[in-house]
């Protein structure tokens, strides 16, 4: 009962949001984001033990349920989802906004799709939350992003409803092959890909995964990331960069990983030469670009590789990185986007050339970028390290041919990463003032933000047993 | 069978009441209560049939099978709430508005008699039933040279596929000695499979394809649709195209379905282009009704799937498909009479003008594009359950979900005028409050169908 509140309070409150006028909906956004996250936290408090189940009938004559479950797995993303969507609240306070109704309308439905996208354990649900979460977004960047929205939003819906639709497709196979009568449960799914022969499951992996690798994304689908990531307003691309992607990812390690092993075996040196092509790639990228929005858009996209990759070699301690670093990758990218916006908002700029000085101008916000940057890099006794270097690990301990190699290929994009990190540190926080502008240093809403991120960052980095606890148990089922 | 009557004495009424009564209101009036009249008469029947035993009627002429009734029923409610949604604007069309309502009931008796018969004559007496008003209808407006052309095309390509048809249905008697589609099963199987029967059905399947408007036999379908008045092209597209795909399915289902291995491939291939021809040339169009003409093609060819599935699925496949895209075209075409402007650009801004105009167009699009919580989702989802079931086509099941990513595009481009781009949308007929909760009340039901589609299906 308590799982269908998470899905229920922003969805509700997202539908009343459209309904108000004026700055009504700022706080009914911040209340309903913090009864979500408290609910999160009671979840995953309480999820220690065994899952927890809600399920109601709902489409019998196709054998789907409205059926929803929280392993660690899911509360963790959970509450991930509760901690960004308050950050984002948070940092909304002072800012004004056009059409305030829809906006956070639009930004609480997102929430509930993605609440369900995490929760659902019946592949019809989860496919219709998948496509939910989506059309808010969709919304959110047309209507309130930067110049080319329209064309670069088209173009990720497109992208994003072809994966999604062949997913439908290979769910539906799946479904039918289910023993007895249709159904969509996870478990009958679960015995449905496993029991079907290896040839089949090859063929079916890619109709499934290409909808996941689209939303992660994942070399060479990545196209309309840094588009989007770019037009978008800054919550929405908040939104998208610590929980969508994340969606993906997600997907893979429940609606894949256990239900084609078979196809997984066989292509996962494929998907993990891709993962490790597309580090590379995008942290080239990453370091020739002047437009911080389009850097950080890339290192996610490398970052984002490096979970990937973990995801298909196969072993416990890389499975358990991926949660960890789901979270923490989750938590250090909203950090990003929010000092990007702070920038944005106060130099009228996003260009590195033609920043600062911003450690005179404004230390305490200096500092705030330089503590999530480093944690972006994965030093020690940030969170970032904790799940890098768990993620290596995995990748070292396959059993795939040539893993030492690409353990090394993906270390370059450490590397790279703290070339491009750094030296944005660098042109944008120190060197010349080289506007006159004036700069104000933070805000109230804006310390209370950054703070919520901050202490996260430096608490998982020296103690991550509460995160390492909450998803050992699911990271041990997921390994073949 | 009571259905059957009572639309025929229905229309007949409609024609006398325009001779004593010459306002125009009241006839619209009338002509809403008889349909709801029939809707409770359909219903009467479906309640009155058991649900395992079909009653047979006329010497196994017709037989009246729960889902023909089924479906019946909510094809009639579908125009009833096409008259409701679109009656006043019926009456701007010109001056026999009782004749314009007499043709509706007289096309629906098309369509009861074509989702009921048991024979190839009551079949193709069914057709021409369904098609003749369609042309009178299209051509309407007589004043409109493009409603004139409208009419004599359809009037010529009709004619030649009802030739087409004949020609089937006789190579078939001459194969099976019989018209009755049940008895053909067994009798074309008695011995080893005549040519005759092959031929019979090929030309059958191409007649069916120029009434369902699926390529290449489609090349009629967006002059007819653009140049009818957009009433009367909405009700074409939506009940009457369901009714012929019915009659469709019904025909290979119950007749050749044993014989599918022959048949399938020629018709895989009719959805193939089908769906390329529509969804393709739609995202070309620049105007939306003539778009909405190509969408309708592109969603024939998701209805070819319940024809290409023989199996129990494909039934409630075309009875959801049916109604959701009947029910969210009507209601795109009810917000489309209001604009003066049938352009991309001519809904520019409607969201700011009309914000619940936008919004339950914005619904009706989703579901056309299959979006989940929709009932185009569920009726897509049945129609490829049906065909993934059956096993064989799964190529040509991802040519169609990537022909309905094509879809979005030209679907989201009315979405993206009416709430991105500025402008003020001229309306040529001011929206009452009856209208805006009509509008609402379907798009609760496009809704509804996504969530609960159980309501609307019945057991096979």
């Amino acid at each position: 009962m308590i799982l269908i509140l998470l899905i229920l309070i922003p969805f509700l409150t997202g539908i009343i949001s459209f309904t108000t006028k004026g700055d009504g909906a700022k706080s009914l956004g911040l209340l309903s984001s913090m009864l979500t996250l408290a609910v999160a936290a009671y979840v995953s408090g309480a999820n220690f033990a065994a899952p927890i189940t809600f399920t109601k009938p709902w489409i019998p004559i196709l054998g789907t349920q409205f059926s929803l479950m929280a392993d660690g797995m899911s509360s963790m993303l959970c509450l991930l989802t509760g901690i960004v969507s308050l950050v984002v609240m948070i940092m909304n306070v002072n800012k004004p906004v056009e059409r305030a109704g829809a906006f956070y309308g639009f930004l609480l439905l997102s929430q509930a799709g993605l609440m369900g996208v995490f929760l659902a354990s019946d592949a019809l649900l989860f496919y219709v939350f998948w496509e939910l979460a989506l059309i808010p977004v969709y919304f959110l960047c047309s209507q309130w992003g930067g110049e080319k929205r329209i064309p670069v939003t088209f173009k990720f819906f497109i992208y994003t409803f072809v994966g999604s639709l062949m997913m439908l497709a290979g769910l539906i196979y799946l479904s039918l092959q289910t023993p007895g009568v249709t159904s969509y449960s996870w478990n009958d799914i679960v015995r449905a890909g496993t029991s079907l022969p290896a040839d089949q499951q090859m063929w079916l992996f890619w109709l499934i995964f290409i909808a996941f690798a689209i939303k992660m994304p994942v070399f060479p689908f990545h196209t309309w990331q840094p588009d989007t990531y770019e037009q978008s307003p800054t919550p929405v691309t908040i939104i998208l960069s610590a929980l969508m992607v994340k969606m993906g990812l997600f997907a893979v390690l429940r609606w894949l990983i256990p239900v084609l092993p078979a196809g997984v075996a066989y292509w996962s040196e494929t998907v993990v030469i891709l993962s490790v092509v597309g580090i590379v790639y995008a942290s080239c990228i990453a370091i020739v670009q002047t437009d911080i929005k389009r850097l950080i858009a890339y290192s996610s996209i490398a970052h984002m590789g490096l979970m990937c990759a973990a995801a298909f070699t196969n072993s416990a301690v890389g499975m358990h990185g991926i949660m960890v670093q789901m979270f923490n990758h989750g938590i250090n990218i909203t950090g990003m986007w929010v000092i990007v916006s702070m920038i944005e908002q106060r130099y009228g700029t996003r260009d590195m050339t033609k920043l600062g000085g911003m450690a005179s101008a404004a230390p305490a916000m200096a500092i705030a970028l330089v503590i999530i940057s480093l944690a972006n890099i994965a030093l020690p006794l940030t969170n970032g390290f904790v799940g890098e270097f768990m993620l290596f690990n995995g990748i070292f301990r396959a059993d795939t041919a040539g893993h030492i190699l690409i353990m090394v290929v993906a270390g370059l994009g450490i590397i790279l990463g703290a070339v491009y990190t750094l030296n944005m540190i660098q042109r944008t926080a120190y060197g010349d003032a080289g506007s006159a502008v004036v700069v104000k240093d933070l805000s109230v809403n804006e310390y209370l933000g950054l703070a919520i991120i901050i202490s996260l960052i430096l608490f998982l980095g020296v103690y991550p047993k509460p995160l390492l606890d909450l998803t050992a148990g699911v990271a041990g089922m997921m390994v073949r | 069978m009571k259905a059957i009557i009572a639309t025929t004495v229905f229309g007949v009424i409609m024609m006398f009441a325009g001779l004593w009564v010459n306002d125009k209101k009241s006839i619209a009036g009338l002509a809403t209560f008889l349909f709801a009249a029939l809707l409770g008469v359909t219903i009467w029947d479906l309640t009155t049939t058991s649900v395992n035993s079909p009653k047979s009627l006329f010497n196994d002429m017709l037989r009246s099978e729960h889902y023909s009734l089924w479906f019946n029923t909510i094809m009639t409610g579908c125009s009833l709430l096409y008259v409701l949604l679109m009656g006043k604007e019926v009456q701007k069309v010109g001056k026999y508005v009782s004749e314009y309502f007499a043709l509706i009931f007289f096309i629906l008796c098309g369509l009861y008699l074509l989702s009921m018969y048991n024979n190839l004559l009551m079949m193709f007496i069914g057709i021409e039933i369904l098609s003749i008003p369609q042309y009178i209808l299209a051509g309407s407006d007589k004043r409109n040279l493009k409603s004139s052309e409208a009419s004599l095309k359809y009037f010529l390509m009709g004619a030649f596929s009802t030739g087409i048809l004949l020609m089937g249905i006789t190579l078939l008697y001459g194969a099976a000695r019989t018209f009755n589609i049940t008895e053909m099963v067994t009798l074309m199987h008695s011995d080893a499979l005549n040519p005759l029967a092959l031929a019979g059905i090929l030309f059958i399947m191409i007649a069916f394809s120029f009434k369902v408007s699926a390529a290449p036999m489609h090349m009629w379908t967006p002059d007819v649709y653009d140049g009818s008045p957009t009433v009367f092209t909405a009700f074409m597209a939506t009940v009457v195209k369901s009714a012929a795909f019915f009659a469709f399915l019904r025909l290979f289902q119950v007749s050749f379905n044993s014989l599918s291995e022959h048949w399938v491939m020629v018709l895989a291939i009719i959805t193939a282009a089908t769906l390329l021809v529509g969804n393709v040339t739609a995202v070309f169009q620049q105007s939306v009704k003539r778009m909405l003409a190509y969408s309708s093609i592109a969603q024939a060819g998701f209805m070819l799937f319940a024809v290409l599935a023989v199996n129990a699925v494909a039934w409630q496949g075309i009875i959801i498909y049916a109604v959701a895209y009947s029910v969210a075209t009507i209601g795109i075409f009810a917000v489309l009479v209001k604009l003066k402007d049938y352009t991309y650009d001519g809904f520019n801004g409607l969201a700011q003008r009309e914000p619940l105009l936008a919004f339950v167009t914005t619904i009706f699009l989703f579901s056309l594009a299959g979006i989940p919580l929709t009932g185009g989702f569920m009726a897509k989802y049945y129609v490829l359950l049906a065909v993934v079931q059956q096993g064989q086509l799964m190529w040509l099941v991802i040519f169609a979900l990537l022909m309905a990513a094509i879809s979005v595009y030209y679907y989201f481009r009315v979405i993206i005028a009416m709430y991105f781009k500025a402008g003020t949308p001229e309306i040529s007929s001011p929206v009452t409050g009856g209208d805006k909760f009509m509008l609402v009340v379907t798009c609760a039901l496009v809704i509804l169908l996504g969530v609960l589609p159980q309501l609307f299906l019945t057991k096979v």
